[in-house]
This record gives structure tokens, C-alpha cells and sequence, in this order.
């Protein structure tokens, strides 16, 4: 079986976000990860490789570091990666992202496409999906169990109260929630073999593409940080006289109650 | 930032230890301490994940790395601040497992080695005795050859992973009036007739690693679990200390790192006279003081696993990474524990265990005082 799995680099959680003098997000210095609910998805092919044999192609589009992500799903048991540089693009939406997988995926053979249902940095839970439709293929949405027989992908998904499980034909993209699996580490004897696999990188000239086909039709405006918590407040006197300003403040000034 | 000692795949390692040691070590240091072990789970998990191979050949389950790789392991679980796992661990794979690689037989790298390295057996390695701590050659144990058998006679104290090792790696002597004393080196099993565990010796810190007083009472092992050349024992172990004190130098680095961790986010936050107490010149200057220190052993101590990595003599850097690096730390420690007042002084603060931690780096596998005896030593004063 031949799984392509769209990872992308994301802030680490714990990366503290700034802007810059320009009002765009700060990347400078910023520590670099693979989105976690990509890696749900890789371990998810890799699980399903080691079942039913096959082959595992990890692919991504973005800035001169997405090697580094690709190089830790190929350490981790991948076969190959393919990054498409972000090189000459100012700005791009998930229009542009899709657009771009999309023509790549032509090129390649696969009976299954797995992504993470959302990444945790923009958090649009867009392009998977955009995928699936540009490519005309079935897409199940946070999935938390998939078993793969007989050319379907018969996929669990939580819904409201409850669980819901669908049947698609392959090829099929199918998009990973939290829950799915444990994703590994990758081991050294996995990151020494990793160095040897195969790496392709390409630009968006390379497939093709350019201009108003891969324009954002999103634009952000402008970029702004939740406002400072201010200090809280303490209100002094008797403890009835407290109570009775404690309820106007609310009231007044919150406006909560 | 990546130091040029270490490789890209160094690099994606630590990132992967890192991780682990983030979701599957620090959330259950608390317990682990007070059960005053580490679970069998964990070295299972750790031989699963291919830590205890990192420097070993694919043949007998290792990742085929490098010492650097097994360095990077040790360094990031320091950094928990939580050095009774580390000790637990680390004597396991890099003070038992390298003297099985290097002087094991096939038929011992079988039995010991392959298992070891997937956690599936605990090691332990014994050579203080109660009258032998710095002095090692005047250790007492004895081991008498009879027949297919040498006859183990004697007691061990302080014995890291003692109380619970399926096997112990025990320093007797076999030929007193030999070179270097005449001590051999046996592989011991747990269950071994005339092999006793006397009581888990109470630490002031280290609480997670267990810590045993071993008897030997006409103990018999069989002479093919001899390891290595008879009475070459002293120089095997010689040879051991110098990964064995790179790795306090590390460890030691870690904990340091991890105190100035705690140290800065606490400085950030403790508001006092109306400010973060950071703001103070004298903290904030405290604090920057720490920082350079900790790069100074930093930058010492890899320099010296640099020359053990290559191969160059450095028994002289690796006793003063090991002197340096295990001193400073603590002092980092108590400067840590200092700027966070009184609660640093109460268990419920990480720092409190770092600074307890930290102590008894200095003593272990060869005091400050024979560090600096080593050193004189080589500078030929
Ligand atoms: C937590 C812990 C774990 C340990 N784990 C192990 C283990 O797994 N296996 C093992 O075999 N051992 C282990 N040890 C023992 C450790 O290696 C010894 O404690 C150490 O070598 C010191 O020996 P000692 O305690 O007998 O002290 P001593 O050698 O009696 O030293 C006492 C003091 O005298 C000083 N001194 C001694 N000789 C000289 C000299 N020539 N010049 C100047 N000063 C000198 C020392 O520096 C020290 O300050 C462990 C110890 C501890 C505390
Ligand atoms: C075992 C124990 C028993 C105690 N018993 C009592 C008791 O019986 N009664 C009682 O009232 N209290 C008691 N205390 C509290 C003790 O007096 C305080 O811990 C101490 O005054 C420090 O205050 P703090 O812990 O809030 O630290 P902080 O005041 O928050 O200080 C944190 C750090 O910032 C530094 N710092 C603060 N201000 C400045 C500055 N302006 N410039 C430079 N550095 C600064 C401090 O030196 C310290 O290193 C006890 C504490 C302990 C640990």
C-alpha cells in the first residue's frame, strides 16, 4: 500500500509568540516542530505499513527548515520525503498550500493520503480537506481508529455524544485526532538510516505552478496579541461593605452579572 | 543552538530523549523518588527505545552510535532534575554494559550484554567495600578458585541499582601479590547461592536510585563468569572511569542547567518590594553569574568528551571536567535553591531535590580530592 502523509512545521507548544516591527508573526528564533497532529498521521502509516507492507512518502510545503520535520518522519520509518520550498511566495493561505500538495500528489501514486485534521499554529483545519476536493477523493475527518481491507478504510470518528464509524473507498484522505495512536520517537539507528533516504526538493516553478493560481484569496489584515491581564483588584472594609462593591464591580464594570 | 561537537543526528536525538524525558520521566519523578526506586518498566522502555544502545554494535541490539550519542542521552535526562534516574540508569548502561562489550565473552555478551541493552536485565557494578572506598586496590573481597569455581568471600556497600540488579559486576581479589593487586572481575547472578542483599542504605538524595550492601558469604560462581583476563581487574576498572566520570561531568552539567531553569523562571515571577525580584542587580547579576558558569562546564566537559570521543589521551581533562563540572553544579544548585528563599528550602520545589541531587556528585566515582590527586599527578608537580 502507498501512503502519502502531508505533515507541517509548526511553532513548538511552548514557543512564546511576538510580533514584529512590521506586525507579522516573529519567527526569528523560534523553535521549530512537527505539527502533533501530523505526526498522529505518520505514525499512523507507519503503523499501517509494518501491517500490510508498502510504502510511506512524507511530503510538505513550507520554509528552508521543513526538512528538519521530514527528516524526523523518515527517521521515525519513513521511505521518502519531498519538501516544496515556499521560496518567492510573500504570502500564501490555505488555498495556496492545497493547491500546491495537490499538483504534487498527481505526480505520485498513493491508495491513502493521511494529514493531522488541524494544525495548532493558524488552526484552520482547511487544507487536508481542500485537498481531498481539488484530487475529487473521499475525506474522513478526525479520525481516532482506521483499519485499512479490501481497497476501504473503515475509520472511527468522534461526534457529538457518541462515535460514528464510515466506510470510504481508497484512495482516501484521512485526517488524525488526538487519540489515533502513540506516535514513537525516532531511534538513532532510525535517524542514521534516515540521512540515507531519499529527499527530494522542488520549487513551486518546478511544478508548474506560479501567479495567480497559487495567490492567497485570504489575506490577514493585521496580527494582534491578546491584551496584558490586568492586576487584579482588592477591596478593602468591612466584609458587608466588601461584598455590596464586589457585586456593583461585577455588575458595572465586568458586566458579568 | 547547536555546539560543534555534535552532528545533526546528535542533535535530532536530543530532540527525541528531550520529548521522552519530558512526558514519560519528570511526571513521575515524585513517585518514583518516594518509592525509593525506579520501575523495571522504565528500563524495559528505555531498552525498547534503544537508549541503552546508542554506543553499541546492531549485533548484539545496540543502535551502532557513538559515544556522543550516548552523552546526549545522558546530558538530556539530567536535565529533568532528577538525578536518582539518571544514576539508576546511567550506571545500567554506561558503567555495567561497557566492561561487558569490551571484555565479555560471546557466550557473556549473550547472557548479559543483548539483555542488558533491551532492559530486559538490570546490571550493577561493585567495587567500594566498607573498608575500600577512594583506595580500590586494598579492596578485601576474595575470590578463590576451586575447581570450575571461584569461591566469593567479602562485602559491598553503596552499591548503585544493589538492591534490585539481576546481576552485579563484583571487584574481588585473586591474586593479592599481583600486578595492580591481583583483582579479578566477576558477573555475578541475583540469584547465586552465598549472594545476599542486605538492607537499601537511606540517601540523603538520590531517593530514586536504590542503593544496596552486598554480602558475599562463600559465594560460587562459575569460572566462566569470570570477565575478562584474571587479575587484570584493577586496570579494567581504571579504564571504565573515565566514561563513568564523563558522565557525572554530564549529569552534572544537566542538573546545573535545569537549576538555572527553575532559578530564572522564579526570579521572572517572585514579586518583592514591588518588583520581580530578577530586577534586582544583585539577582539579576547572580543569575548571569550562574549562566557563565554553567557554559564554562559546559565547554570543559565537552571538550573533554571531545578527546575521549577521538580517541586522545585525557585522563587529565576528564578528572578536571568530572572535579569541575560536579562542584559548580552544586554551588549552581545552592545559588538556585537561595534565590527562590524559603520555598526553596520545601520539597514541593523541584530545586530543593536538584540541590540534595547535586551533592554527591562529588563523591561518587572518585572523590574531588582524587580528582585533583589525578591532575597533580599528570601536570607532574
Ligand atoms: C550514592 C552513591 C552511589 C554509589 N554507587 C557505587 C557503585 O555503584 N559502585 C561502587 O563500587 N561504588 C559506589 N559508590 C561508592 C563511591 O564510589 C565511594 O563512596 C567513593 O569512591 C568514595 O569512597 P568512600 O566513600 O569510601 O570515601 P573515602 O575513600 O573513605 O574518602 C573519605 C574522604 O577522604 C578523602 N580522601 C581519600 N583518599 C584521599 C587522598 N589520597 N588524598 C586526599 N583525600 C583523600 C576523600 O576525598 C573523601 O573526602 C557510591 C557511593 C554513593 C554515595
Ligand atoms: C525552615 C523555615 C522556617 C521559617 N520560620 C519562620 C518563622 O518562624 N516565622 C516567619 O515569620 N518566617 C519564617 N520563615 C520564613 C523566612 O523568614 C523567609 O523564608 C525569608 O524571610 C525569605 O523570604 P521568602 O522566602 O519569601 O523569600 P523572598 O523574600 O521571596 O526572597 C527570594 C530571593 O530574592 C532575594 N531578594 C529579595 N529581595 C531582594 C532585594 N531587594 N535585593 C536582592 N535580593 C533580594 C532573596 O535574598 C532571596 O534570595 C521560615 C522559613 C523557613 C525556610
Amino acid at each position: 500500500m502507498k501512503i502519502v502523509v502531508l505533515p507541517k512545521q509548526t511553532f513548538d507548544t511552548e514557543a512564546k509568540i511576538t510580533l514584529d516591527a512590521a506586525g507579522k508573526i516573529n519567527r526569528e528564533g523560534v523553535n521549530l516542530i512537527m505539527n502533533p497532529y501530523d505526526e498522529f498521521a505518520v505514525e499512523e502509516a507507519l503503523r499501517l505499513k509494518e501491517k500490510h507492507g508498502g510504502e510511506v512518502t512524507v511530503v510538505s510545503f513550507g520554509g528552508p527548515k521543513v526538512p528538519d520535520i521530514l527528516r524526523q518522519a523518515l527517521a521515525m520509518g519513513a521511505d521518502k520525503a519531498v519538501h516544496v520550498g515556499d521560496e518567492g511566495l510573500e504570502e500564501i493561505d490555505e488555498h495556496t498550500t492545497a493547491t500546491i500538495l495537490a499538483k504534487l500528489l498527481r505526480d505520485l501514486e498513493y491508495d491513502l493520503i493521511l494529514a493531522g485534521w488541524r494544525a495548532i499554529d493558524d488552526g484552520s483545519a482547511q487544507v487536508a480537506g481542500r485537498v481531498a476536493e481539488i484530487l475529487g477523493l473521499p475525506m474522513v475527518n478526525m479520525v481516532i481508529k482506521l483499519d485499512i481491507a479490501e481497497g476501504k478504510a473503515v475509520a472511527s470518528r468522534e461526534i457529538e455524544g457518541g462515535y460514528e464509524v464510515v466506510e470510504v473507498p481508497l484512495p482516501a484522505v484521512i485526517t488524525a485526532q488526538k487519540g489515533l495512536n502513540e506516535p514513537r520517537y525516532p531511534t538513532m539507528k532510525g535517524i542514521m538510516q534516515a540521512k540515507k533516504k531519499p529527499m527530494q526538493k522542488l520549487t513551486i516553478a518546478d511544478l508548474g505552478l506560479g501567479g495567480e493560481e497559487v495567490a492567497p484569496k485570504v489575506r490577514a489584515r493585521r496580527y494582534y496579541l491578546p491584551s496584558p491581564r490586568s492586576q487584579g483588584k482588592i477591596i478593602t472594609g468591612e466584609p458587608a461593605e466588601a461584598a455590596a462593591e464586589l457585586v456593583r464591580l461585577l455588575r458595572e464594570e465586568a458586566k458579568v452579572v | 543552538m547547536k555546539h560543534w561537537l555534535f552532528q545533526e543526528e546528535h542533535e535530532a536525538l536530543r530532540q527525541a530523549v528531550r520529548r521522552f524525558v519530558q512526558k514519560e520521566i519528570v511526571p513521575n519523578t515524585e513517585k518514583w523518588e518516594e518509592a525509593q526506586e525506579i520501575p523495571r518498566s522504565l528500563f524495559r522502555r528505555c531498552g525498547e527505545l534503544g537508549f541503552f544502545g546508542l554506543k553499541f554494535p546492531e549485533e548484539y541490539g545496540g543502535q551502532g552510535g557513538d559515544y556522543l550519542a550516548a552523552a546526549v542521552f545522558k546530558e538530556e535526562v539530567a536535565r529533568s532534575g532528577c538525578l536518582g534516574v539518571l544514576a539508576a540508569l546511567g550506571v545500567h548502561s554506561g558503567v555495567v554494559l561497557p566492561p561487558l562489550y569490551k571484555f565479555g565473552t560471546e557466550e557473556q555478551r549473550r547472557r548479559y550484554l543483548v539483555p542488558g541493552i533491551a532492559g530486559e536485565k538490570v546490571g550493577a557494578l561493585a567495587v567500594t567495600e566498607p573498608n575500600a572506598g577512594s583506595d580500590v586496590a586494598s579492596l578485601q573481597t576474595t575470590a578463590r578458585r576451586e575447581g570450575d569455581f571461584y569461591v566469593l568471600n567479602g562485602s559491598k556497600i553503596f552499591i548503585t541499582n544493589g538492591v534490585n540488579a539481576d546481576f552485579v559486576i563484583v571487584a574481588a581479589k585473586t591474586r593479592p601479590e599481583a600486578g595492580h593487586r591481583g583483582i579479578s572481575l566477576f558477573i555475578v547472578d541475583r540469584r547465586t547461592p552465598g549472594f545476599e542483599v542486605g538492607q537499601k542504605l537511606q540517601k540523603a538524595g538520590l531517593h530514586s536510585s536504590d542503593t544496596g550492601y552486598l554480602i558475599f558469604d562463600n559465594c560460587r560462581v562459575p569460572a566462566a563468569n569470570l570477565l575478562g583476563e584474571e587479575n587484570r581487574g584493577f586496570y579494567m576498572l581504571m579504564e571504565g572511569f573515565q566514561w563513568e566520570r564523563l558522565l557525572l561531568a554530564l549529569g552534572a552539567v544537566g542538573m546545573a542547567e535545569a537549576a538555572l531553569a527553575h532559578a530564572l523562571t522564579y526570579a521572572r515571577q517572585r514579586v518583592q518590594f514591588g518588583q520581580p525580584i530578577g530586577r534586582f542587580q544583585a539577582v539579576g547579576h547572580r543569575l548571569a553569574e550562574m549562566a557563565t558558569r554553567l557554559e564554562m562546564i559546559r565547554n570543559l566537559t565537552y571538550h573533554a568528551l571531545w578527546l575521549f570521543h577521538t580517541g586522545q589521551p585525557c585522563l587529565k581533562e576528564v578528572s578536571m571536567a568530572k572535579l569541575a563540572a560536579t562542584e559548580i553544579a552544586h554551588q549552581i544548585a545552592g545559588e538556585a535553591l537561595q534565590l527562590h528563599g524559603g520555598y526553596g528550602y520545601m520539597r514541593e520545589y523541584p530545586i530543593e531535590r536538584i540541590w540534595r541531587d547535586t551533592r554527591v556528585a562529588t563523591i561518587v566515582a572518585g572523590t574531588s580530592e582524587i580528582m585533583r590527586e589525578i591532575i597533580a599527578r599528570e601536570m607532574k608537580v
